[in-house]
């Protein structure tokens, strides 16, 4: 069968499942007694309607970016970078210990040594599995799985036992130190003059994940590690003929994936909590599954679907406020994402070309 | 350590290293037919909660167990697809399942019950009653094997001892019948068993279904017998255990039995005790539920025996190239 046309795999196949995957959340919400339309407004309006919804949504979007990146490097090897959460946990760690320990003068140094202690951190939690497939043949998605269950294990023992401050109950870090708060959007905005609101979390970070998107697309289309990295991702024996090492590319793929993951910290351990607390990254590391599936592994497309997911973070929570329908609608959503872009990509694309089939016939 | 306290420790072994064990030889099934299973989780998770909504309702613990169990092959049966009939990714597939799981349960269940995700508590008929096994009271008086007798093999949940016959059973399908000799083939080269003229597309489905059953059973033992009622996230990362004892157990119906009944006992070591002193050595609660975790690396890495995986597996079979 011929294969189907770019702008078809590219973008209409994608699309198209997006819309099955909302649709079905759609009959989800008429099933739970909602209008979905309705719910859509309240979304919409929440999520995109003020300056303060779109901060919390470019806030989500930011970690998502990250995360969708994290699997996206992985993707492109046939990785299957599962932990992508016990690394951004790991990386929370490097960043309270970077805050905490380091005696920052201002925050744009603290927000350097930060990034340098989560990318260190969550590239360091990959390590493993990363070695354990390269050399032991180990599957690196079990062993991912492994690493997040150690991981919040880990992060639960040094919250409790070594970092809680003296005199308090919550399993979390002392605050960090005035000098490391990260200028949030707004402040950015102000000084282009566009007024934007305050009291929303999102930060400078969402530049540099920004920046993160550039380096990612040159890295891998642009270098000649990327053009290894998916060379290795096509078809191993081709790279291994081609003098590509499959340790090395697995190595290094995991570590970029790892580092990208961790920086998702210094969104939000340092930049909206100011500090760590148990379970930090919220499951941002399964989104980013959901995220690099939709953008197709492409920094453009992760950076559109980041933001669609932001969207329905903060669209959810609002909804969760004003009706009675729980904020883990979005899980269902974001499932239902998953499963069409993902694992039923087959489903929808058959039917998609056969049609382009029987075009091309009739017009030949 | 007195004996009281070593039986007591190993009763709760017995209850927590069941749903372990279901969900484990789920796993089984599928992975041995060649189709990854990641989505032990979610299959557990829905059936938890169907299984207490329905047990709820209707106050009849055993209806309960069918709408898990159904609950349970609904999921099953869209790995099926996504993972056989439309050859997608069995791992992505098996996330999805998992995110499904978490969030239609809360969503189902709050708009069922108006009390944030979980069912009302279950009592009398709605729950699986703990069995007394003949004897049990007349022999309670006798030292040391009374008690053994009394606590540790009498007094389940009906579904616990359904569980440990479900070993040998999983045994004897797996390893003397023409059903699990083409079943562990298709999990290693399904185009062998194509050309023998049996549908690799059957078998995979059947193994599946299978799957489907015995995790509808584990989640049903957790929010009608071990818990009574469901709360949200009920599974807490069981389907994730029952994963690592699956490799620790490679692929093995007993070793099956012995690997989930070793994290049951971590589980029932660390609920009893905050700290474990062994000399000098400080161990802390959180490492013990690090531990199946971290054996199973071990295992994966190969330094202490290789876990071999079906060789087929995670691989979609195509007919034709």
């Amino acid at each position: 069968m011929d294969r189907l046309p770019t702008w078809a795999d590219a973008i209409l196949v994608p699309v198209l499942s997006i819309v099955i995957a909302f649709a079905i959340s759609a009959i989800v919400i008429l099933g739970i007694g909602e209008n979905p339309i309705n719910a859509m407004g309240i979304m919409i309006s929440g999520g995109l309607g003020s300056t303060y919804g779109w901060g919390y949504t470019l806030y989500y979007a930011t970690n998502f970016m990250f995360t969708g990146l994290a699997v996206a490097v992985a993707f492109h090897a046939t990785l299957f970078n599962i932990g992508g959460d016990g690394q951004a946990q790991l990386g929370g760690l490097g960043v309270a210990m970077a805050a905490l320990y380091i005696p920052w003068p201002n925050w744009w140094l603290a927000l350097f040594g930060a990034s340098a202690a989560a990318a260190l951190f969550g590239a360091a939690w990959a390590a493993i599995p990363a070695w354990l497939q390269a050399k032991r043949g180990s599957h690196i998605v079990i062993t991912t799985i492994m690493f997040n269950f150690i991981g919040s294990a880990l992060l639960n023992y040094l919250l409790v036992n070594v970092f809680r401050p003296v005199g308090s109950m919550d399993p979390a870090t002392a605050n960090f130190p005035k000098a490391t708060t990260l200028p949030n959007l707004s402040s950015i905005l102000g000084l282009v003059g566009i007024p934007f609101s305050n009291q929303t979390p999102a930060n400078v970070t969402f530049l540099i994940a920004l920046l993160a998107c550039l380096l990612v697309w040159l890295l891998i289309w642009h270098t000649r590690f990327g053009f290894a990295l998916r060379a290795f991702g096509k078809s191993e024996p081709a790279a291994r003929y081609a003098g590509i090492s499959p340790v090395k590319i697995t190595m290094y793929a995991m570590l970029i994936s790892g580092a990208l993951a961790g920086l998702m910290s210094i969104n939000n351990v340092m930049g909206e909590s100011g500090r760590l607390v148990l379970n930090s990254s919220e499951g941002a590391g399964f989104i980013g599954i959901a995220v690099a599936l939709m953008g197709r592994s492409h920094p453009l497309g992760i950076l559109l679907a980041s933001i669609l997911f932001g969207f329905l973070y903060q669209g959810g929570a609002e909804l969760a406020m004003w009706t009675t329908i729980p904020p883990q609608l979005i899980l269902v959503i974001q499932a239902l994402v998953i499963l069409f872009t993902g694992a039923l990509d087959n489903m929808v694309r058959m039917p998609v070309e056969a049609v382009f089939h029987r075009l091309g016939k009739r017009r030949g | 350590m007195s004996f009281d306290t070593i039986v007591s420790i190993l009763d709760s072994t017995i209850r927590l290293g069941t749903p372990l064990l279901l969900a484990c030889l789920a796993g089984l099934f599928s992975e041995r037919s060649g189709i990854f299973d990641i989505g032990l989780e979610g299959k557990m998770l829905v059936a938890a909660f169907f299984s207490a909504a329905v047990a709820y309702v209707t106050g009849n613990a055993w209806l309960g167990l069918l709408a898990g169990i159904a609950s349970s092959m609904v999921f099953a049966f869209i790995h099926g697809l996504a993972s056989i009939t439309f050859r997608g990714n069995q791992l992505i597939s098996g996330v999805a399942i998992n995110m499904l799981a978490s969030g239609i349960t809360v969503l189902i269940g709050q708009h069922w019950f108006h009390l944030g995700g979980i069912t009302p508590a279950l009592s009398g008929g709605a729950r699986f009653q703990d069995v007394a096994l003949p004897f049990a009271q007349a022999l309670k008086g006798v030292p040391y094997l009374g008690l053994v007798y009394d606590q540790l093999i009498s007094g389940h949940s009906v579904l616990v001892y359904v569980g440990f016959l479900c070993v040998p059973a999983t045994w004897w399908v797996l390893f003397k019948t023409r059903f699990g000799l083409r079943l562990r083939a298709v999990g290693e080269n399904p185009a062998a068993v194509d050309t023998a003229g049996v549908s690799v597309v059957a078998l995979r489905y059947s193994a599946i279904a299978i799957a489907g059953i015995l995790c509808g059973i584990a989640g049903t033992y957790l929010s009608c017998s071990l818990a009574a009622g469901f709360g949200r996230e009920m599974t807490a990362g069981r389907g994730y255990i029952a994963l690592a004892a699956l490799i620790f157990a490679k692929w093995r119906p007993w070793y099956a039995l012995g690997a989930t009944m070793l994290f049951g006992l971590l589980d029932a070591v660390s609920n009893r005790y905050q700290t474990i002193d062994i000399g000098m050595l400080h161990i802390p609660n959180q490492f013990m539920s690090a531990v199946p975790f971290i054996l199973t690396v071990v295992i994966l890495a190969g330094f202490v025996g290789k876990a071999i995986p079906p060789r087929a597996g995670g691989e979609p079979y195509v007919k034709e190239r």
